[in-house]
């Protein structure tokens, strides 16, 4: 439905994204990551024909962004990042005036906009002055708009960023519940945003895509082992050598924990080692406080491919290596 | 060419902000105390004139009042509150970002410019319209030539078009309206006065083309009740270059940088 091609953009002297390449299925939800100033404003800028890329090609729905912009334009729907919305008109009729710019034919256009403003949840401020609304409202004011004409594509550039808990967990119900019958590309920085909402993601960093796939898949490319979190009361230098001997385990790191004794376990993803900790603990007669299996989020993922051009990469969830005084 | 949705959206916010009752007002008061100084300025002309007949030959409504009053609109109107009418039509957009979304709509850049035009002339045409109360006012004191009155509102119709394509113009260009309006003030005050340096020109071939260049002097003919095609064909050019020139620059972030 999106297709990226080496896309590049110059602003005068600075490369705000080189080489940018993905695609999006149809129907999917993908999470566009990256820290601030990444690019990840400037590929949706493109792909909503607002400006041109200095190089490179992008279609969506299979039309051109920039020879076909208005085909493009037909069948997206985009929010950008800082949601500006006619602050002096009132929600409905801006929703109706964007449903006409959009073509939605006049007799549909008020089923719709009553459809969108009970889906994003405005309808009880439809008489109010956009400029008078929360952030929360104008960001759903902001969707409102985007799904009005129902686009194909959506386009969305941080849905979420300033509303409260309950609010995004609206919005993210309702980004979900786009999924199947539209596309969604939407930008974020919230982690496990991604997680909850998104099927695949792709992370540019400095301009330049440094990873995508779906999102298990990005895990345990990154993570090919998996770690179990362990506390047990015992001499520390034996515990470790115990665990260490179990077949499989590759690592067995100290955590600094409030009692000590705490222990970071790594196997293959696919071996589950915590049965022969616990027969292990059992035999010692240790006690065993704690055993859990720690998931490895796209968190350490994103941290790791953001982090590891300029540092070498070090996951946060690993602490300081095995260096406990006996 | 969704012209038409752009076009109520720009009414919608001139009549849902106070901009638009303020000007209105504001330009209804002064009007009004033009026309009624311009008024008993000839009512005392013509009780002089009836004293001494021989004094009041030429004396008559369309020079009297007509054309001073044209003129005062133009002045008024045009130059100072035309700026206000316009400034905010693209640079209120860059500013808040709207244009961002606009422009992403299935529209045409030039549609989205013709409806913020057409919104602005219709604005400046109730503006105009208003301004008839005076000579409706006359009608009952007075024989009012019905040529000079049509042409006279032609010409400030056609005058003000120029003016208002100006004023979006100075608008795409920024994202403050204050300098749109500054730069409007600035470009219409320019060809407002640019017929002065014909004088000084002598009988020199620039003297005419300043004189031709100026926009003012397209006007008098309007007044005189004179509807010349060169005056129109000056205003109608004037509004297209300026037109096209504000598609250019809107169609300029589509360079490829």
């Amino acid at each position: 439905m999106i297709e990226v091609q080496n896309l590049t953009k110059h602003y005068g002297p600075v490369t705000a994204i080189r080489d940018v390449s993905f695609r999006v299925a149809p129907g999917e939800i993908v999470g566009f990551l990256g820290p601030n100033g990444a690019g990840k404003s400037t590929t949706m800028r493109i792909l909503s024909c607002f400006m041109p890329a200095s190089g490179g090609t992008a279609t969506v729905a299979g039309y051109d962004v920039f020879r076909e912009s208005l085909e493009v334009r037909k069948r997206i729907g985009y929010l950008p990042e800082n949601v500006p919305l006619y602050t002096e008109m009132r929600v409905a009729p801006y929703l109706d005036f964007v449903a006409e710019v959009k073509g939605v034919p006049r007799g549909e256009r008020r089923r719709r906009v009553a459809e969108v403003m009970d889906r994003c949840l405005i309808a009880d401020v439809q008489n109010r002055l956009i400029g008078t609304l929360s952030k929360g409202y104008r960001q759903r004011v902001g969707l409102a708009q985007s799904i009005v004409s129902d686009p194909h594509v959506l386009i969305l550039d941080e849905p979420t960023i300033g509303l409260d808990p309950r609010q995004i967990a609206e919005i993210r119900a309702l980004i979900k519940s786009l999924a199947g019958e539209h596309t969604v590309i939407l930008s974020t920085h919230i982690l496990p945003e991604v997680s909850m909402v998104c099927s695949s993601v792709v992370i540019i960093n400095k301009g330049v895509i440094v990873a995508q796939g779906p999102i298990d898949m990005l895990v345990e490319q990154f993570f090919p082992s998996s770690r179990v979190e362990v506390e047990i009361a015992g001499p520390a230098p034996a515990v470790r050598d115990a665990m260490r001997a179990i077949p499989g385990v590759l690592s067995v790191t100290s955590v600094a924990g409030d009692g000590g004794g705490r222990y970071v376990v790594e196997a293959p993803r696919a071996r589950d080692v915590r049965a022969e900790i616990f027969q292990l603990a059992a035999q010692q007669r240790w006690s065993l406080r704690e055993l859990r299996r720690v998931g490895m989020t796209l968190e350490e993922v994103f941290m790791r491919v953001v982090a590891g051009e300029d540092e070498a990469p070090a996951p946060p969830a690993e602490a300081e290596p095995d260096k406990e005084k006996a | 060419m969704r012209v038409w949705p752009i076009f109520k959206k720009e009414m919608r916010l001139y009549f849902t902000s106070p901009v638009a009752y303020v000007i209105l007002a504001i330009f209804l008061l002064v009007m009004g105390w033009f026309f009624s100084q311009i008024f008993q300025y000839y009512a005392q002309a013509s009780m002089r004139a009836a004293m001494a007949p021989q004094m009041g030959q030429d004396l008559n409504v369309t020079d009297g009042i007509l054309r001073p009053l044209f003129s005062n609109i133009a002045v008024i109107l045009l130059l100072s509150l035309m700026p206000l009418l316009t400034m905010r039509l693209f640079a209120e957009e860059r500013r808040s970002g709207t244009i961002e979304l606009l422009l992403t709509y299935p529209v045409r850049d030039g549609a989205v410019l013709l409806g913020k035009y057409l919104a602005a002339l219709a604005f400046y045409g109730v503006l105009l319209a208003l301004t008839l109360l005076y000579p409706l006012m006359l009608f009952y004191m007075a024989r009012v030539e019905w040529g000079p009155l049509l042409t006279g509102y032609v010409g400030l119709l056609l005058m003000g078009s120029a003016f208002l394509a100006v004023g979006l113009f100075a608008s795409s260009l920024t994202e403050n309206q204050i300098v749109a309006a500054v730069t409007t003030f600035g470009i219409l005050l320019m060809f407002w006065v640019i017929g002065w340096g014909a004088d000084a020109a002598g009988g020199a071939w620039w003297g005419k083309l300043l004189q031709d260049l100026s926009i003012v002097d397209h006007f008098d003919s309007f007044g005189k009740g004179v509807f010349d095609t060169k005056d129109v064909i000056y205003y109608v050019n004037f509004t297209v270059l300026a037109l096209f020139l504000t598609l250019r620059s809107l169609e300029a972030r589509r360079w490829k940088g």
